[in-house]
């Protein structure tokens, strides 16, 4: 197995995403085959193709220091799971 | 015996272009909290960022300023962490090729002029702002929630790292003060500290006057006025100074410096939330670390720094013990030449699984084989050893009896020796004896 569960648990608490006991099976299977499937890239020797950062050939992709418009605060909250006045409201942290 | 400081420093500076780093929303304080904020800063999935020209040639030019190269190519990575001041769960910065490298900026002093390097400095996007509110004490550890603005969430910010240059609490404040006054003259930041503009963190090491070991650094965080700054770093080196002068030894941590009381307080670990990592391969130090606890650190640093620990990763995975497939990669498979990268792991597993019973000449013949295409330990651990005494104990009798020099010599107390009688018997029998029963028959004979 490329990923255990308690490593899909891990991550999962991490990213706090509440995932039930057959998400947990589906997920770390299917992560499992990916992981699989991006480790046939090792099977390559590539120790002279420098890394990919990007998987176009561009560079200097930007945009001018100009502002445009933000979201509403209505479309910032839509999928908010608490809000407080204008914050975004979450758990505790530290 | 006196103490010399030794002092680097990690400088955020805030760049007060018109709009963020990676999304066109407007930067800067006073707006409305979160109307600043769009689906890139948000971290919306699918949302893409398109970097800002200003931002990157201002990183130039402060680089230019701090006497960098600029090297031809910059490269954006992903900073993984999770923490709600970073809605993506990573913070994209510049990694392994930042914009700017090893600069410097001249000090002068009293006793002339200084040269504090410039490790690198680098583009990234500054987090959102938490405020966290109840608990029980008022404090951090306590609150019930974190309320959260992404408005500052994206703004472009230059990390600038020294090198361990400075050399007190003094030299630093002055080196700042000096960065500071470069920032602003060519317009790039407020760099004001109360505002959290520039922010400074220092790494602080003592070793012994006139000695160039470095040794474990503290980082002080939290430290919002070049005063403060220069008290945080003398208290610190005086607390560092009195452990080691203790006999006791600085361990690795971050402390916060609380100016109101001039104290330090070390940081508690924040579960979770300095799981860092970049998409990057496992850097070897980590990969020792994590492969230390199955063997030990010399095995395992020699693994890591041969290039074999991916081999030994898998043998183990396939079923072997890690000692013994550390050994067995670490001594036969590179003392033959073997070319690693064509080892078939579980094929290496079964032979580290049957070393001790198979004869040394199969295992011999099997690892030299190991690499070539369609390899199959089969053959080779098929075979026995020989470890009938009976049939043994006459080929050692008679190497016994051809050496009475080394026999002497042994029962002297040169205990060495013993593996030259194997080595006898080894040659003997064409290699096809059990080692260990040779060893042990050898033994139990001279030692009669």
């Amino acid at each position: 197995m490329a990923i255990s569960k308690e490593e899909v648990l891990h991550v999962a608490r991490l990213a706090r995403l509440a995932l039930t006991e057959d998400e947990v099976e589906r997920l770390t299977e299917e992560l499992d085959a990916i992981l699989d499937a991006v480790g046939i890239v090792g099977e390559l020797d590539l120790a002279d193709v420098p890394p990919t950062s990007h998987p176009l050939d561009l560079v200097n992709v930007w945009d001018e220091d100009e502002p445009r418009e933000s979201l509403s605060l209505d479309e910032v909250f839509a999928n908010a799971p608490a809000r407080d006045g204008d914050l975004f409201r979450v758990p505790p942290t530290a | 015996m006196t103490w010399e400081p030794v002092i680097g420093l990690e400088i955020h500076v805030q760049l007060k272009t018109r709009t963020k780093m990676f999304c066109r929303c407007a930067a800067g304080f006073g707006a409305g909290e979160n109307t600043q904020t769009c689906p890139v800063c948000l971290g919306f999935p699918g949302a893409l960022p398109v970097v800002n020209r200003r931002a990157v040639e201002w990183a130039v030019l402060l680089g230019l300023a701090l006497g960098c190269e600029i090297p031809g190519q910059a490269v954006f990575s992903r900073k993984n962490y999770f923490y709600p001041d970073l809605p993506k769960g990573y913070q994209i910065s510049q990694y392994d090729l930042p914009s700017c490298v090893n600069g410097n900026m001249i000090l002068p002093t009293a006793s002339g002029d200084r040269v504090i390097g410039i490790v690198r400095a680098h583009l990234e996007e500054d987090a959102a702002k938490t405020v966290h509110v109840g608990g029980r004490s008022g404090r951090i550890g306590g609150a019930d929630v974190s309320l959260v603005d992404y408005n500052r969430g994206g703004t472009p910010l230059v990390e600038i790292v020294t090198a361990p240059d400075l050399r007190s609490a003094d030299e630093a404040k002055r080196f700042l003060q000096l960065l500071r006054q470069t920032i602003v003259e060519l317009g790039l930041s407020d760099a004001e500290m109360e505002k959290g503009t520039l922010r400074v963190d220092a790494n602080v090491s003592v070793r012994p006057s006139g000695s160039d070991e470095l040794r474990t650094r503290t980082e002080i965080k939290n430290m919002n006025s070049f005063n403060f700054i220069a008290r945080g770093i003398e208290a610190e080196v005086e607390r560092q100074v009195a452990v080691w002068e203790a006999g006791g030894e600085v361990r690795q941590e971050t402390y916060d410096f609380d100016a109101a009381s001039g104290t330090l307080t070390a940081r508690r670990a924040k579960e979770a939330a300095d799981d860092y990592r970049y998409f990057l391969p496992e850097s070897p130090a980590a990969r020792i670390r994590r492969i230390e606890p199955a063997l030990d650190l010399e095995r395992a640093t020699v693994l890591v720094t041969g290039g074999l620990d991916r081999l030994w990763d898998e043998t183990v995975a396939a079923g072997a013990d890690g000692v013994a497939a550390a050994n067995v990669i670490a001594n036969a498979l590179v003392g033959a030449g073997v070319e690693i990268d064509a080892v078939a792991p579980a094929e290496l597993a079964r032979l580290v699984e049957a070393r001790d019973r198979i004869p040394r000449a199969a295992l011999d013949e099997a690892i030299v084989k190991l690499a070539e295409p369609g390899f199959s330990a089969d053959p080779y651990v098929a075979q026995e050893a020989v470890s009938d005494t009976s049939e043994l104990e006459p080929i050692v009798d008679a190497i016994l009896a051809a050496n009475p020099g080394q026999v002497g010599a042994y029962r002297g107390g040169k205990e060495g020796l013993l593996g030259y009688f194997v080595g006898q018997v080894m040659k003997e029998t064409q290699g096809r004896a059990n080692a260990r029963v040779v060893s042990e028959l050898v033994r139990s004979k001279l030692e009669l």
